[in-house]
């Protein structure tokens, strides 16, 4: 069988997922994942032609309720647990600069 | 296990205090006691809130004073999963990325358990965001199980079990993503439930997997994870995913028994890779159910034996998207750097875990594009096929048994190094989270290491009454046997 996932996939996804790997972690982590992979290998081998997918247990669509104003949380107390703030609101650094 | 004086059952506690016969002051008093004896070797807990606790208690004991009945729960110390929110009390998942963290609101199950005269006792220890299966994952150290303390309690809500198998308190919650409530609870020898997907909000549980997590009850016994379950089930408006039933009725006829249930054992969670002596124990808990009445048989569910597989493309798929939410912005931990795209890396890369990571980037790779169809698509397909096998075992049994756990409380360290395997402690488990279906793991005696076993009970959606019938027909049958945890 071909490599489940290289060291690049692994590299890749992780960029993907905004993680930064050492070189130690990226090789533990490609013979890890691939563990995983391979044991998955059963499930691409059963046949499910014309099985429609679940993604969740319970039959609820379209949940709705009534039009009506209420309080949302207090801006005071959701931004005291930010770490920076600025004129009420999120403080981040620079969205434009050096490429990341 | 906690001597008998600390070791009062909830429902017991509870009447007293109504009654004005003891005094919830007294009842936390009693169990902080036990905290200070033994929480420093077991670890079961992230935070002890003995302050807000002993606060509630006062409260309590002066509603009563004043006439008034403070609920079903009234002064029963319930321990909680740290990753059930509690305005302005520290809620962490056991992570770095949200140490120190103050939830604005209340999750939905602790706002009912306040409301039923419970007293919050602290926040329980967990496998960081509830992955995992021993409570090892923890960035503040790992719980140790009190029946041996060089055992892993399970997990991920290895805490709550932990607390309750000490007589930390006599009832707990935790949530249950793929086993997080039952495997510990085999492990700890105590009742763990998962209810039905639904049946309890998961309004204010930080979202591991959205369509499989669960929380539901810990307790000693199967009459208090009932009274339990009755206080935290019923439709919330705050949850779109909970079901508009009504809270269901289950402590009253939970000495119904079994006769004339059809009971099934199911084949595919008792071949190879389940102990001997686990197998045994639930053999024998099939002969206690045939000889209460109910006819019991092997019955197959062949798709099972895919959980594990499915499962584990499912969960890290929700999971890596759950917890891109972790970006250094709005709370818990920022790490600077000079641009926001790099925060997030350095802020995400310094607060997540080893296994953290290791989930979120196989979820990530899983919906990536080209292997989305080939992983996340033919899981979503496996676990319709887990559904409709279940429900054609369901037209021949009214409940399916099997192993919780295929093996008794390993040694910490034991799986720490090879995640496959320790993923492998959930695949009796995993099922039913899959399916949506209830499930309990209900202690029966132990193993040939004298550590306690799990049987679990599954049943359809919403049977958790007859479910917890069975159990307490198998807790009665342990109830006289000497030696038994």
């Amino acid at each position: 069988m071909a490599e489940r996932i290289t060291r690049d996939d692994v590299a890749h996804v992780a960029g993907l997922a905004r993680l930064e790997l050492t070189d130690e972690e990226l090789e533990r982590f490609t013979v890890q994942l691939a563990a995983v992979l391979d044991h998955a290998a059963d499930v691409e081998a059963l046949d499910t032609a014309g099985v429609a997918p679940t993604a969740h247990p319970l039959p609820l669509v379209n949940v709705l309720r009534d039009d009506v104003v209420r309080p949302g949380l207090d801006r005071d107390v959701v931004l005291a647990a930010a770490p920076s703030v600025e004129d009420d609101r999120f403080r981040v650094p620079p969205v434009l600069g050096e490429p990341s | 296990m906690g001597d008998e004086s600390t070791y009062l059952a909830a429902g017991e506690i509870a009447a007293a205090v109504r009654g004005g016969e003891r005094s919830a002051v007294e009842v936390v008093e009693e169990h902080l006691a036990v905290i200070a004896g033994r929480e420093p070797e077991v670890h079961a807990f992230n935070a002890v809130g003995d302050a807000q606790a002993r606060m509630a208690a006062e409260l309590i004991d002066r509603r009563v004073a004043a006439g008034e009945d403070p609920g079903p729960l009234a002064g029963v110390p319930v321990a909680l999963k740290d990753n059930l929110c509690t305005a302005g009390v520290p809620t962490t998942c056991s992570s770095r990325i949200l140490e120190g963290w103050l939830p604005p609101y209340d999750a939905t199950v602790v706002t009912r358990l306040g409301l039923a005269g419970a007293i919050a006792m602290g926040k329980t220890n967990l496998d960081e965001f509830a992955m995992g299966s021993s409570t090892e994952n923890s960035a503040f150290g790992p719980t140790r199980n009190p029946h041996d303390l060089t055992r892993v309690p399970g997990g991920s809500s290895g805490g709550s079990a932990a607390a309750v198998a000490a007589g930390f308190a006599p009832l707990a919650l935790g949530s249950d993503t793929g086993g997080s409530i039952r495997q510990p609870a085999a492990l700890c020898g105590v009742v763990g439930v998962k209810p039905t997907y639904g049946r309890v909000s998961r309004y204010g549980l930080i979202a591991f997997a959205s369509s499989l997590d669960q929380i539901g009850p810990l307790a000693p016994t199967v009459a208090d994870a009932a009274l339990l379950l009755e206080v935290i089930a019923g439709h919330d408006p705050l949850d779109s995913t909970s079901i508009p039933e009504p809270s269901p009725s289950l402590v009253a006829g939970l000495d119904a028994g079994v006769e004339g249930l059809r009971i099934g054992v199911v084949a595919e969670l008792m071949g190879e890779g389940v102990a001997p002596d686990v197998r045994r124990r639930v053999e024998a808990a099939a002969e206690v159910l045939a000889g209460a009445g109910a006819k019991v048989e092997e019955a197959e569910v062949p798709a099972v034996a895919y959980g594990l597989s499915a499962y584990y493309l499912i969960a890290p798929a929700e999971a890596s998207s759950n917890l891109a939410r972790y970006d250094g912005v709005r709370y818990g931990l920022r790490v600077d750097a000079p641009t926001t795209a790099t925060m997030n890396v350095a802020t995400r890369t310094a607060g997540f875990g080893a296994e953290v990571k290791r989930r979120i980037m196989l979820g990530t790779y899983a919906l990536s594009a080209g292997y989305y169809d080939a992983y996340y698509g033919k899981a979503q397909q496996v676990r319709t096929l887990i559904v409709r096998d279940f429900a054609a075992a369901y037209e021949s049994f009214d409940l399916l048994v099997s192993p919780t756990s295929p093996t008794t409380a390993f040694p910490l360290g034991a799986k720490a190094a090879d995640p496959l395997t320790m993923y492998l402690s959930d695949v009796c488990t995993i099922p039913s989270n899959l399916a949506g279906d209830p499930a309990v793991s209900v202690p029966f005696g132990v193993g040939d290491d004298g550590l306690p076993v799990g049987v679990q009970i599954l049943a359809p959606a919403l049977a958790e009454a007859t479910m917890l019938q069975a159990a307490a027909v198998l807790e009665d049958a342990m109830a006289g046997e000497a030696g038994t945890p």
